[in-house]
């Protein structure tokens, strides 16, 4: 199980004030990050937001203009890339095509000069773990790419590093296979109990796999938290919109509601559809409006409702007892939202971009 | 598919085109097993002679030899310093990058008589005796070229992700380049290594203003040409460098075909 980082033992990686610009430009604008040993850690973020890059600072590729990267305590900020005890992951697997599948996965042993008996062992377990055994011989052209994907894990994870670096792996892979992936690689995690660290653009990814997650805007973190957190008590607009859909009111239509005019968002999942006249407890928010538009999606349906104050809430309920017919005859229909105060998230603690950890 | 009579069209287009470019050649061939000293059509009586007349002519001899120092100086040349050019294009940003790889590609466009004219230039002002090694280092500007584009577009297919993961994996710089760089690019250099070899074999225009008393095979047979009665000769001699020539052409379109695919085999 992940430690939570304390300062007695270091984390396996700590990121202090790191910055790194390209010209005027800031592809990361100075972030700090602590990841506990045996930690599933997402870094998401839209493209562009600077975490493939904060992921090359700390494998070696790139250094930072400004900051410190360690591991576990040690400074590695000037270090080239192989006296790092980290391997990473990439996102075109980047196989050697001269290489058979098997000396592929031994190559890390081999530059590193591991006794010939130590490395065929190693590189067998490696290839047994990921179901590779049969390609032994293959080159990575022979083969699909969910194979070629778990050839770069079994290269990566044969070095038995202390940190392994995954930038957006399961990008190329088709839905089906990719989730079958996001449950393999937490196998294997668990398994080997390495350190992964995680980038992806993908909300449901992060939310899936990672024991935490930080979400990138614009060469920041916005965010540190366990997906619940994260998905629960988003810390800025930016990441109630980013992760999940979110219904974010403020001014006029938030004080119609709530009587404030202090921005709140609420998760179209917490909100219920009733009719127009019924009744509101003492601790539940309404809202009035029409129904403007019903999208079946088979387990659940997005109703958006037009409010009297002008703006648009998004709605989603689970198709439990409702067929689609049902569903989509709600359509122009007059109805009262209804949903207890409580899932209203203020977002008035924005931007508090200096304070990481969220107070769940 | 294309429709019937457009399929024969083309055929016979091809062809035409096949029999444009290799009738000539086909009639030196002939002409050198030919018995006649005068050409004639169709050949009559068949013979070795001149293809032994050719073996034992100790100048002709002595040209080939001369042919093939140029040619493998040269080509060693162009191996070292395109590759090392190719590397420094397509790795590294500098000012002044596409202006360089312009001026690199430039020579092989270059007419040879334009070449040759400054390389002579260049030769006199710095006092230098024109020998073969003036005509190695004239071979050497096209030759670089040759090697140059093949790599350049070898380094451009494999990403530079190949050279990340080999250090990510715990190899110094030394161990990237001689165990990733150089073999994913080997087919590349050994394919553009023949094509300058054939290259610098028949040039003759640059060679012309370049050579000093030594002559290449080229050289000698165009002076050769000149004089009577030494037609049947040299037409033996330039069947043997049309042979020689070949070889390294196919093996270079073979060599860059097979490693081709994307990702390359190599």
């Amino acid at each position: 199980m992940p430690q939570p980082p304390d300062s007695t033992t270091p984390a396996a990686v700590t990121l202090r004030g790191v910055r790194k610009s390209y010209g005027d430009v800031d592809a990361v604008a100075g972030v700090d990050l602590e990841v506990a040993h045996g930690e599933f850690f997402s870094l998401l973020g839209p493209s562009g937001s600077g975490k493939t890059t904060t992921l090359r600072m700390i494998a070696g590729f790139e250094l930072p203009t400004e900051g410190t990267v360690l591991l576990d305590g040690r400074d590695v900020s000037k270090l080239a890339p192989y006296q790092r005890d980290v391997n990473t992951v990439f996102q075109d697997y980047a196989l050697f095509p001269h290489m058979s599948v098997g000396e592929n996965v031994a190559y890390g042993l081999m530059v590193k000069r591991v006794k010939k008996q130590e490395r065929r062992e190693r590189v067998a377990e490696a290839l047994r773990m990921l179901r590779l055994y049969a390609f032994d011989n293959r080159r990575p052209s022979q083969l699909s790419g969910g194979q070629r994907q778990r050839v770069a894990l079994a290269r990566a994870l044969v070095n038995r590093p202390r940190v392994l670096l995954l930038d957006e792996p399961l990008g190329a892979l088709d839905l089906k296979l990719r989730e079958e992936m996001q449950i393999e690689l937490k196998t294997i995690q668990r398994e080997v109990g390495i350190t992964f660290i995680f980038v992806t653009h993908d909300q449901d990814e992060a939310l899936t796999m990672s024991d935490r997650i930080a979400v990138f805007n614009v060469g920041r973190i916005e965010q540190v938290g366990t997906p619940a957190e994260i998905y629960e008590h988003p810390a800025s607009v930016f990441i109630a919109g980013f992760v999940g859909t979110s219904n974010v009111l403020s001014g006029e239509a938030a004080a119609a509601i709530t009587g404030s005019p202090d921005r709140f968002t609420v998760r179209p999942e917490k909100i219920r559809i009733a009719a127009p006249d019924a009744e509101v407890g003492a601790g539940d928010c309404s809202a009035e409006g029409t129904v403007r538009d019903v999208v079946y999606l088979g387990t659940t349906t997005r109703y958006i409702v037009a409010l009297e104050a002008g703006v648009d809430l998004v709605v989603v309920q689970q198709n439990l007892t409702t067929s689609s017919m049902e569903a989509l005859a709600a359509k122009g229909r007059r109805v009262k939202l209804v949903w207890d105060r409580q899932y209203n998230r203020s977002l008035d603690g924005e931007p508090s971009r200096d304070n990481q950890e969220v107070t769940a | 598919m294309e429709p019937r009579p457009v399929r024969i069209g083309l055929r016979i287009f091809s062809l035409g085109v096949m029999a444009f470019l290799y009738i000539p050649l086909a009639v030196i061939v002939m002409a050198s097993f030919n018995a006649s000293r005068i050409p004639t059509w169709p050949i009559k009586d068949y013979t070795l002679h001149w293809w032994s007349l050719a073996m034992h002519d100790q100048h002709a001899r002595t040209a080939l030899e001369n042919s093939f120092k140029v040619g493998l100086a040269a080509t060693a040349v162009a191996l070292v310093l395109g590759s090392a050019a190719a590397f420094a294009l397509s790795r590294f940003r500098f000012f002044g990058k596409n202006s360089l790889s312009l001026l690199l590609v430039l020579p092989i466009a270059l007419p040879g008589i334009v070449t040759g004219l400054s390389l002579l230039s260049a030769i006199e002002y710095l006092s230098l005796t024109p020998s073969l090694v003036t005509v190695a280092i004239g071979h050497s500007t096209f030759c670089i070229v040759v090697v140059f584009n093949n790599a350049v577009a070898r380094l451009r297919r494999s990403s530079s992700s190949f050279e990340e993961a080999s250090m990510d994996l715990g190899a110094d710089g030394w161990q990237t380049f001689r165990f990733i760089t150089l073999p994913n690019l080997a087919t590349a250099l050994v394919a553009g290594g023949l094509l300058a070899f054939a290259l610098s074999f028949d040039e003759i225009v640059v060679t012309n203003f370049t050579a000093g008393a030594q002559q290449t095979l080229p050289l000698w047979i165009y002076n050769q040409f000149r004089l009577p009665n030494t037609a049947q000769e040299v037409n033996a001699v330039a069947v043997f460098v049309i042979a020689l020539t070949a070889v390294p052409v196919y093996l270079a379109q073979r060599l860059m075909r097979e490693s081709g695919g994307i990702g390359g085999r190599g």
